[in-house]
């Protein structure tokens, strides 16, 4: 299966990854050569074979839905790009 | 004592134990070796005042008669893991500048243990690559050249590590394995590598890449080292809800040297077309030593193995394009400048089109590509159904009574430097074709350095265990290790 230039566009975007438009081309190409690498799978009859989700055969472990660290936003914030008063400062989300 | 960096674990808590030699000692050999080393590019920061410092308490804690056996033994850690303060940035661009406000389960336990931090080392970004090479501080350099001085790959994405270890920088170091990165820099640098079974070691507190497939693990000088190791590393750890509830056992006394009367299964379908006659070879020398050492060799198939590496480049991306989501430029590490008007969309963009080398962006997009409406059952769900079907192959062999699993380790010896800068991805990829089956099935495996091709480059081979039998592995490798007598050390040029 080949990728066309419209394709590669649309999956930068849901990857939220600026591809300037003289880059989809070789991008499209690329993604091309690694998806057909992967056609390989239809060669494997899957009938009746359940998709595999965790290698240990053991269910999800659960814990009390309770609160049991808090209290440390300065340290949630140490790393920030951008914090103020407390809180993660972004651009404008809303028109 | 000189050279006390050229020790392993095994000789240091010896020494450390008999009181020839202080923590300090090793560490302060350790550091200057590090700073002689620039040009190998394996420690990429640096710890030395918290090395020193750690070894200090060290010493205090063996007086006291408090040691384990990792109290005072300097170590590199791979860059992928947490360790608080200290800058951790998964060899990326997007998390420049980043230092954890918290600890790695595996990095809490070796400073638990009392081991030494002496810095942190080069990998390939996100730990997505096969030679280092995608790293955003350059690549690691192996210590062993090639002809006419060729700087060769160490290997990845363990590359720093594999480095490291093997110039003598440290004693051993940390490693992740999600496709190879454990075992691939390992053979390519004459070191041991092992891989444990998924859930043997914590996650938490490990940037993830691909969290189904991912696990931490030893990168050392012996096979007994790496047992020692392993059993620091390792624990059932409450904050990681995939890790297993098995107690650690101890690894290093399963080590007897006996595996008489022991099955190991040669897969057939690894003999692909196109083998290095080199690795042909070694693998057969590997069989009859473990043959001469009193195992039955008997021949397996694992009939889905072709598939493995197309069923890994589908699962891994589609996990790391859900796992990197986070590197948004708003909680930590780099954000773009911003232009007039921009919003939070542009910032998203941008952020990551800087943040992100050229294999990480690919992986991101071929991942959100598998997953998008109209292509998640044609190709992720279809993946996962050929990774039940590996996984079903060795449940086979084993069920078969086959209690072990040699195959190679790598498809050649160490690749110069550059050499698949122009080339396409898919051909990096097929390094992992001996590696990728095991973390498909989420097996333990080990590479061991058994011999050197016509250039005297190092090359290894793999064993592949039962789940939960990383003792048994280690006992076979051992053997393997024994039989196969690798002592050479490359030659110092750096």
């Amino acid at each position: 299966m080949s990728i066309t230039e419209n394709e590669a566009r649309k999956v930068a975007h849901l990857a939220r990854i600026r591809v300037e438009d003289e880059a989809l081309p070789a991008l499209a190409q690329e993604l091309s050569s690694i998806l057909q690498f992967m056609e390989q799978l239809n060669e494997v009859d899957v009938e009746g074979v359940e998709p595999m989700t965790g290698v240990t055969p053991m269910r999800l472990k659960r814990r009390d839905d309770v609160v049991t660290t808090g209290e440390m936003a300065d340290k949630v914030l140490s790393n920030a790009p951008d914090a103020r008063e407390g809180f993660f400062a972004v651009p404008k989300v809303v028109e | 004592m000189s050279d006390l960096n050229k020790l392993g674990i095994e000789g240091a808590r010896d020494a450390l134990k008999q009181g020839g030699v202080t923590s300090v000692e090793l560490t302060d050999a350790c550091l200057q070796a590090i700073e002689d080393a620039g040009a190998l590019n394996a420690f990429v920061h640096g710890t030395p005042d918290m090395a020193r410092d750690m070894a200090k308490a060290a010493d205090q804690r063996i007086k006291s008669g408090d040691a384990t056996a990792m109290t005072g033994i300097p170590l590199g850690i791979k860059d992928l893991f947490c360790v608080r303060g200290v800058p951790t940035q998964a060899a990326s661009g997007i998390l420049r500048g980043f230092r954890p406000e918290y600890e790695s389960t595996v990095t809490h336990n070796l400073w638990d243990a009392g081991a030494v931090m002496l810095g942190k080392l080069n990998m390939d970004e996100f730990a997505m690559g096969s030679s280092n090479e995608s790293s955003t501080y350059g690549p690691a350099v192996n210590p062993w050249q090639g002809r006419d001085g060729a700087k060769l790959t160490a290997g990845g994405s363990s590359g720093g590590s594999a480095s490291a270890v093997a110039a003598d920088l440290c004693l051993a170091a940390t490693g992740t394995d999600t496709g190879g990165s454990i075992r691939q820099p390992a053979a390519l640098t004459g070191i041991v590598g092992l891989k444990p079974t998924y859930g043997r070691v914590s996650r938490w507190g490990v940037i993830a890449y691909a969290s189904s497939l991912d696990q931490a693990g030893p990168m050392t000088k012996s096979v007994r080292d790496a047992a020692i190791m392993l059993g620091a590393m390792a624990s059932v750890d409450e904050k990681d809800s995939t890790s297993a509830n098995i107690p650690v056992p101890d690894f290093e006394a399963a080590i007897t040297g006996d595996i008489r009367g022991q099955k190991i299964g040669i897969p057939r379908e690894y003999r692909m077309e196109g083998m290095p006659a080199d690795i042909d070879a070694l693998w057969r020398q590997g069989a009859e030593m473990l043959r001469d050492a009193g195992a039955e060799i008997v021949d397996i198939s694992l009939p889905h193995t072709k598939y493995a590496l197309p069923a890994y480049y589908v699962i891994a991306p589609a996990e790391a394009s859900s796992n990197l989501a986070r590197y948004d430029g708003v909680r930590y590490g780099h954000r773009a400048k911003l232009g007039q008007g921009d919003g939070i969309v542009d910032m998203y963009e941008k952020t990551r089109a800087e943040g992100f080398g050229p294999e990480v962006q690919r992986r991101v997009m071929i991942g959100t590509y598998v997953l998008s409406a109209g292509f998640y059952d044609a190709y992720y769900n279809r993946a996962r159904k050929v990774r039940a079907l590996i996984k079903r192959d060795f449940d086979q062999a084993f069920a078969d009574g086959v209690d072990a699993i040699l195959a190679p380790a790598t498809p050649s010896a160490a690749f110069p430097l550059g050499s698949a800068k122009d080339g396409d991805p898919v051909a990096m990829y097929l390094n992992d074709v001996f590696t990728v089956t095991l973390n498909l099935a989420g097996l333990p495996g080990i590479a061991v350095p058994v011999g050197q091709d016509a250039d005297g480059l190092p090359l290894g081979l793999q064993m592949i265990g039962r789940p939960f039998e990383e003792g048994a592995l280690l006992n076979q490798a051992s053997v393997l290790e024994r039989a196969a007598g690798f002592v050479a050390k490359p030659d110092r040029w750096w």
